[in-house]
């Protein structure tokens, strides 16, 4: 079995968003870059899947040579090899379109992305690399069962869930459930180094969306305290002043 | 150049998120000066096929075929791309709905259009552009981002728009794609969807309840306030990942990003990464006895104190206001 998994970089979840600029950039300065969280779910699941020799995990990044730490990091928590596609990862259309170029060429029984990236909240290159490589696509999944050939998937619906099975190659994209995240142990830090991390080029294609600006939520006025002993009073304040209930 | 806006049916019904996203593909119509038809898939009664003339929908493409009754999105992606094609449109709108995550990114890479998903905003297009203001960094930032390909797909994130009607005079037609074989690989064998809960993602109102609550035996006054509101139920990242609630009430940076009306925070301290997913709500409400809590540097009403005793003396509150 050989499963493909697709990681971004983003800023770690802690970060304070700020831009440069005339707020056209992310300010990068000082920021902490991770494995994008549904990634790692993603990566971890395809680890638990492969586990016991059952197969190998290949994981794939569209970036630049800033971004091998934290390929190096999917690699200490389990991943067997890594392939960058060196490119600015300029939008979802671009990666997805990178990372299909790729697949062509090699024989994965499965893709697995996570839902989304935090960064740009494009949950966009799974179901796009299904697209382009005219394969089923499962978006937002929170259980995945592999028997070898055929896939039972628990995906996300408003107040509930869809079972759905897929025989032959898919693709699908990871939520909260799927796996636990894996954490790397020393053994793992260590043998990451070794591991080989192939770099591609990427391919020619037109951009279909750029970033204009960027801008930050507006800051709300001063919290208006109702005292603990009478909540009546946050009733009246949401009915007739904030007109909510 | 038309709009076409896709109409996701569940069990043969609109929600107020699909009437929303009709009503914003209209205000693109206008916009630009020309129609909008709407799409459905599945089988809707001709009654609710009309209703969504009343938000400005002047046509309305109708698919019945049994092999697609259910959501498959490789098989929905080319039947609306094929309905784009048969329409001319060079908009297509959706909602940002857990299926609209699934469809639109499929339905962009066929017609070679760029995304945008997540908008909250009318497209801006001063000076021959077309931008659309979009959620990034989980709710931390906005991305007004530029479409230049040709065709373009928007999912409107839900609440970001609002429902406005536009009587509109409506046709119904009949529309039958064919449908690739290959494009059915995927089978949906059971569909599980709670009917008597509100669901977050749509939710007009959240109660949401964090590690203050101290054990999941003590959500019974949570989802009591929440049933009295007509509010969904959300938690923090720990309380999901402690299971004392499921992984799909957690609201967040890596959960789910919400922006309803009303969202109130009961014993959750607002954490940056909690704070991302909820400071789109319009009215925000915190309850926490910790008076150094950060949530209360971004909320609207605030009352510092237990929630054991606070959350039943607003039950009973809410009660009396109800009558």
């Amino acid at each position: 079995m050989k499963i493909l998994v697709c990681i971004s970089n983003v800023p770690d979840t802690t970060t304070k968003i700020t831009f440069t600029s005339d707020n056209t950039q992310f300010n990068t300065a000082g920021v902490q870059f991770i494995v994008n969280p549904y990634d790692e779910i993603a990566l971890s699941k395809a680890i638990e899947l492969c586990d016991g020799g059952k197969g190998k995990v290949t994981v794939v990044n569209v970036g630049e040579s800033q971004t091998d730490p934290t390929i190096r990091k999917a690699l200490a928590i389990g991943a067997d090899d890594a392939v960058r596609i060196n490119a600015f990862p300029r939008d979802a259309y671009f990666v997805a379109y990178q990372i299909a170029e790729y697949a062509k060429t090699q024989d994965f029984d499965m893709i697995l992305c996570g839902r989304e990236s935090i960064d740009y909240n494009g949950a966009q290159v799974a179901a796009m690399l299904g697209e382009f490589l005219d394969l089923p696509s499962i978006s937002i999944i929170k259980k995945l069962e592999y028997d070898g050939s055929t896939a039972t998937i628990d995906r996300e619906i408003e107040g509930g869930k869809e079972v759905v099975t897929v025989t032959g190659k898919f693709v699908a994209s990871c939520a909260e459930g799927t796996a636990e995240p894996k954490i790397p142990n020393m053994r793992g830090i260590m043998s990451a180094r070794s591991k080989p991390l192939e770099v591609i080029e990427a391919k020619d294609l037109a951009a279909v969306s750029n970033i204009q600006k960027f801008e930050t939520p507006p800051s709300r006025g001063a919290v208006k305290l109702i005292p603990s002993d009478d909540p009546s009073k946050l009733i009246d304040l949401l009915h007739q002043e904030a007109k909510v209930i | 150049m038309s709009v076409l806006v896709y109409v996701e049916q569940v069990d043969g019904k609109f929600k107020k998120s699909v009437f929303e996203a009709v009503s914003y593909a209209k205000a693109i119509a206008d916009q630009k000066s020309t129609n909008l038809s709407a799409i459905s898939i599945g089988n809707v009664e001709e009654s609710e096929l009309k209703a969504l003339g009343t938000y400005g929908a002047s046509k309305v493409l109708q698919v019945s075929n049994d092999q697609i009754k259910d959501f498959i999105n490789q098989a929905y992606a080319s039947v609306i791309a094929e309905a784009a094609k048969s329409e001319s449109a060079d908009i297509v709108v959706l909602s940002n709905s857990f299926s609209g995550k699934g469809l639109a990114p499929r339905i962009a890479v066929k017609l070679q259009a760029g995304l945008i998903d997540g908008a909250v905003e009318l497209p801006n297009t001063e000076g021959g552009k077309f931008a659309v203001k979009k959620t990034a960094f989980s709710g931390k930032a906005f991305a007004i981002t530029e479409l230049t390909s040709e065709i373009k797909v928007i999912a409107l994130n839900p609440n970001a728009f609002g429902v406005k009607e536009n009587a509109t005079e409506i046709a119904i037609e009949t529309f039958s794609p064919e449908i690739k074989p290959t494009d059915l690989n995927a089978i949906i064998k059971e569909i599980v969807r709670a009917t008597n809960k509100v669901s977050l993602p749509d939710a007009e109102l959240v109660v949401s309840a964090g590690r203050g609550l101290k054990g999941p035996e003590n959500w019974g006054m949570i989802e009591e306030l929440a049933n009295l509101l007509g509010a969904a139920t959300a938690c923090s990242k720990p309380v999901s990942d402690a299971d004392w609630r499921p992984h799909a009430e957690h609201v967040g940076q890596t959960g789910i990003a919400i922006s309803p009306n009303l969202y109130i925070a009961i014993g959750i301290s607002g954490a940056i990464q909690h704070l991302a997913g909820v400071s789109s709500s319009k009215v925000i409400v915190v309850i926490n006895k910790d008076p150094e809590a950060p949530f209360f540097k971004v909320a609207d009403y605030g009352i510092v104190g237990d929630a054991f005793e606070v959350v039943p003396k607003l039950i009973e509150a809410l009660k009396s206001h109800k009558g």
